[in-house]
Parts: structure tokens; C-alpha cells; sequence
């Protein structure tokens, strides 16, 4: 059906991109890989406790994708929602002392990893329970065309969440309301530890929304242009008012599911040929090289500079105090209303 | 320059492992993300990665080593061309104090040392009164609360109400009668059957700027929904450190309705009266029903309304009031007496009163506190009527284990036992699935005949 057809034409040009825009991506990307490097060391080292997944090896896709958004677009995720929070300019010393938990945490260290919000940034979390953020985001996107904005809701949900029921109600419910919501499936071909195929019969995620008449398609996850590129087209059927769009950008996470997971389920090879041939950041870096737009010594500086930012990060993070012992019964219930009306 | 490589922590609850393997040695170059040996920790072994770059050079604990204290040096990475013996040493961040550890038994030997503080008293809420001489009309729970809603949507633009057949097919218990005609379908939407999915679009509707009014057809439906309700409404102010919350309103009837058999018939009060960050209202009156519809609405924080099918068509007085609201948190005395106290709540209210007559023709007189709210509940109000009468019974239709009643009693004997007379009693539905038959339905929900047996017992009369 039109869902389909949308999807397989490959006449699309190859997209490209200007020395700023590639800069800017390698720089990007390469934040979030030494953030969540930096992140898994003050793991092993006990400063950062419970559950941390980190984004290593899906970087291009929220880099693709943020490219793709304009000012006072919204985004909601799961719980591997690190990437995301840089990505979308929030401050990497407030999440990783959110990670440390404490007083200079985004969410002054009662949420950690997997539960971080900034509304300046239109990042609504950060969500821990695998699915539940969809319906949520198609909710965000159901108040933008209720207030009349023409602002579009990135909702990230992974392979394993496709499978969850309410994923399922909420596609019923943005077609059938028009909801201005992209569905962003990072399949990274692993719920946890189970494979893709060995948790369904019907692998291919985008092509769920055809039974609803949502358009979509699978994306290279690993091209942070082409994940830009489909970025682009989905973000412009939204804004346009015609529904929902989906998008199954096919990734790999390099690091286990949390930092406690073996990772037994797949081979290293795997890991390793993937790492070698296929990197995000190599391909960009690689670009960037072959088109004479930057030396391998101007690419360091880069290097150099997104280390210093991370290591004033974790710094921050080490140094800010626990949070107040009074924090502990604050913030449970709200006593303004947005419009300042104390009730 | 030399980097220590420390011994990680590869689970939230390892304190030491093994160093099962090394798979680099000494003057190996590695770089960020290569794998360096593997560790097995108290779950499985792992393996453990090169963060920073250098060059291998020395192995501090051999492979094969056991019970490795996390933190412990395990290598150090030189820079090119030095040697590990002539070069200075820099320490990687300091290992955590002991006393941060993620680890229980810290945690609670911590805890020991350093109590949690204590909730702070929320400030006194303020009724607004009823004015002397002001107008009452008698309506039914049903209309007043269709007027709630109507006010409340005629004030405020970002109210809108959703669930399924509250629109066209005007409510399926009539609630919503006349709503769609005077605000169209943009706020008054009718949803497909599927709670999980428009609870959670209801969450994020509010997130995003709206004032989301979510009808259940029945609370029995939003054990579909409950993820929704308590992990993402509930918790989100706290999780987001105060940035961000959900004001917005769950309702429906909840509890038995008539001969609708166990699936349909369960009171829900405890379950949402113990969860941090939802606030809970089950009103009485058709005057309770509109007043405090008319405040959760208002209300910045996720609320459940607990309705009563049976309530619906009951009448009462209600004040003729441009704009009269009901406080949360503020018990209304229902019934004056100086010989017990009953604390009671929604339907079970309707038990309550029928019960306190019964007891009257035998010369005992009831004092009837109404909670209205089950969260926050006005404890001085029930504490101030059990310090006048030293006796007290709850009454509720709900399940009696885990019950608001056992709540409301332990609350009691805790903090009114010199002024006690008498153990507080509780009567509450049974502890059984409700039965479809007419006579065990009867027997199944709490009876007037039970409240008046409690009532004197705790007289001992």
C-alpha cells in the first residue's frame, strides 16, 4: 500500500553535506561516545550505581536526527537515553552528575540514569519502563496540534519496545487522529538479550504501520546523512499536517544492554567486524579526510577539546555534594499550577 | 606520565571479582574501547574495555587472581615510549569512600547513622465557606459532576476530555451529557478501546501543556492502565527534580455496581491512596462530587476521582454558587455524636449514615467523618472526633486486607491511644471476588447490620 510504496524507491540522490554540517556531526557524535566511555569508567569505579545503558555505536542516529528537528520540536525516549540529552544541547555536566546522583543533576539526583528531563530543551525523558514513553509521545504531539503549533514529537523506542502492546494502540490512535508524532525505532537488533528474530515473525518494524496507513521505512543507522536525509522527509509530513510517520533506523550497540551484561548472546567478532567496518563516526571521519575538509590534525583538536568538555563533566560530576537529605520529600507534589494559580 | 587502570565494579552489586584474564600485555598499545581482560564478577564474567589510550606498561594482578577488590590498581597504561619504572604516577579518581558504596548493607548502616528526615507538614489547607444565605438546589451526583466538568471547561481552554463514548454516545453512564454539543469534538473525544494507550497520550498531553481530563468507562479498565497512572504520572514531578509534572485528572466509577459479578466490581482507593504523587478523591455528596471535581481540575498533580456508579443517582443539596470548589485534604464531619466515631468515605458514606440511624433509635449517637480525600487525608479532623468520642470504626465496601481502613485504624491507635476506649474496628467488603448471585453479592459488600454490630461492640454494649 502507499506505506510501502513511499518506502522502497530508491531514487533518492545519495545526501550530502557541507564541511560545517560533517564537523558538526563528528563533533556530536563524538561527545556522546566519550561522555558514555566516560560514564561506563565511573561505573566500574562505583560513582555511578544501579542500572546504565549506555549509546556506544547508535550515536549517528540521534545526531542524524536532531539535525533533521527545528527549535521547539519535542523528543521522548527510553531508558539508553544519554545520546539523546547531549544531542539535543543539554549540559553534559547536569547528566552525568544525574548519573553520579547528585545536587547538580538534571533532576538534582532522585532520577539517574534512565529518568532525566529538561523542559528548556523540549526533552520530556527519559522513561524506564520499555514502551511506555509511545503513548506518551504521541500525547506530546496530540497537545502541539490541540495549542495549533506546527511542532513535530520525535518518540525513540527500541526493537524490543516495537513488540510492546501500547505501541501498538498509540500508531492506531495517531493515524486516526493525525497526530504529528515520528516513530523512531532504533532497532539495535538486540531487546536485551534477545535477538530480533528470535522475538518475532515480522522482523521488519516499519512496515507494522501499514496496517494502520502509517508511511515509513528502514533507515541506515550507521550514515548519519541518511539518517538525516529520512530525518528530513518524515519531520516534513508532520509538519504538514498529514499524521504520524515511522522511522526503523537500523543501528548496533557495542556495549552490553547495561553495564552488568555479559553480552554471551552475540560473538565478539560480531561486535568487532561491526565496530571496524561499519563505525559512525569512522564513516564521518572518513568523509570529512577524503573531501580535504579537515586534517587528521585539526580531527584531534576536535578529539582533544570534547575530552576536556567530558573531563570538566566528571568532574563537575565527582565534586557536586549529594543531595540535601531535605530533598528527599520535595518535589512529590506540585504546589503551582503552570499558569501560577497556587491551589 | 602513567594512568592506573583500576579493577571496575560490572554490576550494581559487586564488591571484588575475579581477574579471569588478561587479553593485552605489557607493551601493547591499546586504544578507547579495546577490550583489556576479562572479569568475573558475582553475576557472570565480563568483559572489560580500555577507556583511555597508552601503552601496557605493567600488569599489577595477574590473570587468574581472585577476589579483586573493586577499585584496587590492576595496570598501568604509560605513554609511548616510557617504561612503567620511570614515571609518575596519576592516581585515577579517588576510589569511592566505603561509605558511598552502592551496596545495601552500607546503605543501611548509613541510614542508621543518619535517619531520614522527617515529612514536612504540609501546610493547613483553607475551606472556602459556604456564605450565609447562599442558594442550595438539589441535584444528583450525576448532574453536579456534568456541571463540574462543563465549568471547568468553559474556564479554561487547555481542559479537554477523552475516554471511550464520552462524546457522541454522551457518556456510558451519562456523565458527559450535553458536553460534546457545547464544546465540539476538538475537546470532547471519543477514544478507541484501548485504556494503556490513551492513558499514557493523556500523560503527555499534559506534559505538553494541557489539562487532560481521562474518563475510565470503569477503574476495573485501568488495571490496563495502571503502568501509565503510578510509573509515569505519578512519578514524573520527582524524577524530574521538580521540573516537570502532570496535572491532570483519572475518572470514573469505581467499586461494585449492581450484579455486574468480579471482573466489574472492585474498589481501587487503597491501591491509588498509596502511591507518593497521585492525589485521591471519592466523594459522597453530589455538593463533594462538584466541588472537588472542580479542584482536581485545578490541581497541578495527577488526581484519581473515585466515582460510584450507584452514587450517580442519588440526590443531595448542592450550593448555587458562581464558582464553588472543595478543597483537598479537608474532612467534612458529616453527622454530630459524642459516642463513637465512624470514618467512612464515597459509598461506603451511604452505609455509614443508614447505620448511625439505626444506632440512634438505640440511644447511640455517631459522629460520621467523611475523608472526601484519600490522599491527602485530614488526620486532625478524624484525630480531633476520636479524642471527643475515645471510640472509632471505618467503614468501606473495599477488600479488607491492605485496606485504607487498616491505614486509617494503625494511624489511629498510633496517634490517639490514650483517648481509646476501644480497639478500632474496621468493616469492609469481604475477602472474596465478588459473586454474581444477588443474595452472595449482598453478602459480600460490607452491611449496616455489620456496622451497627461493630458500633457496639466498640460501646460494649
Amino acid at each position: 500500500m502507499a506505506a510501502r510504496r513511499t518506502t522502497t524507491k530508491k531514487a533518492d540522490a545519495k545526501p550530502s553535506a557541507s564541511k560545517e554540517e560533517l564537523l558538526h556531526y563528528y563533533r556530536e557524535m563524538l561527545m556522546i561516545r566519550r561522555f558514555e566511555e566516560k560514564a561506563g569508567q565511573l561505573y566500574g569505579m562505583g560513582l555511578i550505581g544501579g542500572f546504565c545503558h549506555l549509546y556506544i555505536g547508535q550515536e549517528a542516529v540521534v545526531v542524524g536526527l536532531e539535525a533533521a528537528a527545528e527549535e521547539g520540536d519535542k523528543r521522548i525516549t527510553t531508558y539508553r537515553d544519554h545520546g539523546h540529552m547531549l544531542a539535543c544541547g543539554m549540559d553534559p555536566k547536569g547528566v552525568m552528575a544525574e548519573l553520579t546522583g547528585r545536587e547538580g543533576g538534571y533532576s538534582k539526583g532522585k532520577g539517574g540514569s534512565m529518568h532525566m528531563f529538561s523542559k528548556e530543551k523540549d526533552f520530556y525523558g527519559g522513561h524506564g519502563i520499555v514502551g511506555a514513553n509511545v503513548p506518551i509521545g504521541a500525547g506530546l504531539a496530540f497537545s502541539q496540534k490541540y495549542l495549533g503549533t506546527d511542532r513535530v514529537t520525535f518518540t525513540y523506542f527500541g526493537d524490543g519496545a516495537a513488540n510492546q502492546g501500547q505501541v501498538a494502540e498509540t500508531y492506531n490512535m495517531a493515524q486516526l487522529w493525525s497526530l504529528p508524532c515520528i516513530f523512531v525505532i532504533e532497532n539495535n537488533q538486540y531487546a536485551m538479550g534477545t535477538s530480533v528474530k528470535r522475538a518475532t515473525t515480522s522482523p521488519d518494524f516499519w512496515e507494522r504501520g501499514a496496517a494502520y496507513g502509517i508511511p515509513g521505512e528502514a533507515v541506515d543507522g550507521m550514515d548519519v546523512l541518511a539518517v538525516k536525509a529520512a530525518g528530513e522527509k518524515a519531520v516534513r509530513h508532520a509538519r504538514a499536517g498529514k499524521g504520524p510517520y515511522i522511522l526503523e533506523i537500523m543501528t548496533y550497540r557495542y556495549r552490553g544492554h547495561s553495564m552488568s551484561d555479559p553480552a554471551k548472546y552475540r560473538t565478539r567478532d560480531e561486535v568487532q567486524k561491526i565496530r571496524e567496518e561499519r563505525d559512525a563516526i569512522e564513516h564521518v571521519r572518513k568523509l570529512l579526510i577524503d573531501a580535504g575538509h579537515a586534517t587528521e590534525d585539526e580531527l584531534k583538536a576536535v578529539d582533544k577539546e570534547v575530552k576536556e568538555i567530558i573531563n570538566e563533566a566528571a568532574e563537575f560530576a565527582k565534586e557536586s555534594p549529594e543531595p540535601d537529605p531535605s530533598e528527599l520529600w520535595t518535589d512529590i507534589y506540585a504546589t503551582e499550577t503552570p499558569q501560577g494559580v497556587a491551589i | 606520565m602513567a594512568t592506573e587502570v583500576l579493577m571496575p565494579a560490572l554490576s550494581p552489586t559487586m564488591e571484588e571479582g575475579t581477574l579471569a584474564r588478561w587479553l593485552v600485555k605489557e607493551g601493547d598499545t591499546v586504544s578507547s574501547g579495546d577490550i583489556l581482560a576479562e572479569i568475573e564478577t558475582d553475576k557472570a564474567t565480563m568483559e572489560f574495555e580500555a577507556v583511555d589510550e597508552g601503552v601496557v606498561g605493567k600488569i599489577l594482578i595477574p590473570e587468574g587472581t581472585e577476589a579483586v577488590k573493586v577499585n584496587t590498581p590492576i595496570a598501568l597504561l604509560v605513554d609511548e615510549g616510557e617504561s612503567a619504572e620511570d614515571v609518575e604516577i596519576e592516581r585515577g579518581t579517588a576510589p569511592v569512600p566505603k561509605d558511598k558504596a552502592q551496596n545495601s548493607e552500607d546503605q543501611a548502616a548509613a541510614g542508621m547513622q543518619h535517619p531520614a528526615p522527617v515529612q514536612p507538614k504540609p501546610a493547613e489547607a483553607t475551606e472556602p465557606e459556604v456564605p450565609e444565605g447562599t442558594e442550595f438546589r438539589t441535584q444528583t451526583v450525576r448532574e453536579a459532576l456534568r456541571d463540574a466538568i462543563a465549568e471547568e471547561m468553559r474556564r479554561d481552554e487547555t481542559v479537554f476530555i477523552m475516554g471511550e463514548e464520552v462524546a457522541e454516545y454522551q457518556g456510558a453512564y451519562k456523565i458527559t451529557q450535553g458536553i460534546l454539543d457545547e464544546f465540539g469534538a476538538r475537546r470532547v473525544i471519543d477514544t478507541p478501546i484501548t485504556e494503556h494507550g490513551f492513558a499514557g497520550l493523556g500523560v503527555g498531553a499534559a506534559f505538553g501543556g494541557l489539562r487532560p481530563i481521562v474518563e475510565f468507562m470503569t477503574f476495573n479498565f485501568a488495571m490496563q492502565a495502571i503502568d501509565q497512572i503510578v510509573n509515569s504520572a505519578a512519578k514524573t514531578l520527582y524524577m524530574s527534580g521538580g521540573q516537570m509534572g502532570c496535572p491532570m485528572v483519572f475518572r470514573g466509577p469505581n467499586g461494585a455496581a449492581a450484579r455486574v459479578a468480579a471482573q466489574h466490581s472492585q474498589d481501587y482507593a487503597a491501591w491509588y491512596a498509596s502511591i507518593p504523587g497521585l492525589k485521591v478523591a471519592m466523594p459522597y455528596t453530589a455538593a463533594d462530587y462538584k466541588g472537588l471535581f472542580k479542584s482536581a481540575v485545578r490541581d497541578p498533580n495527577p488526581v484519581i476521582f473515585l466515582e460510584n456508579e450507584i452514587l450517580y443517582g442519588r440526590s443531595f443539596e448542592v450550593p448555587v454558587l458562581e464558582d464553588f470548589t472543595v478543597p483537598f485534604g479537608k474532612a467534612r464531619i458529616h453527622r454530630e455524636g459524642s459516642d463513637l466515631t465512624i470514618v467512612s468515605w464515597g459509598i461506603g458514606m451511604s452505609h455509614a449514615t443508614q447505620a448511625a440511624e439505626e444506632l440512634a433509635k438505640d440511644g447511640i449517637e455517631a459522629e460520621i467523618v467523611d475523608l472526601r480525600t484519600l490522599r491527602p487525608i485530614d488526620y486532625d479532623t478524624v484525630i480531633a472526633s476520636v479524642q471527643k468520642t475515645n471510640r472509632c470504626i471505618t467503614v468501606e465496601e473495599g477488600f479488607p486486607v491492605a485496606s485504607m481502613s487498616n491505614h486509617m485504624a494503625s494511624y489511629i491507635m498510633t496517634h490517639a491511644f490514650d483517648w481509646l476506649d476501644a480497639p478500632v474496628l474496621t468493616c469492609t467488603g469481604k475477602d472474596v471476588p465478588m459473586p454474581y448471585a444477588a443474595n452472595l453479592e449482598k453478602l459480600a459488600l460490607v452491611t449496616v447490620e455489620e456496622i451497627v454490630e461493630a458500633a457496639k461492640s466498640v460501646c460494649y454494649r
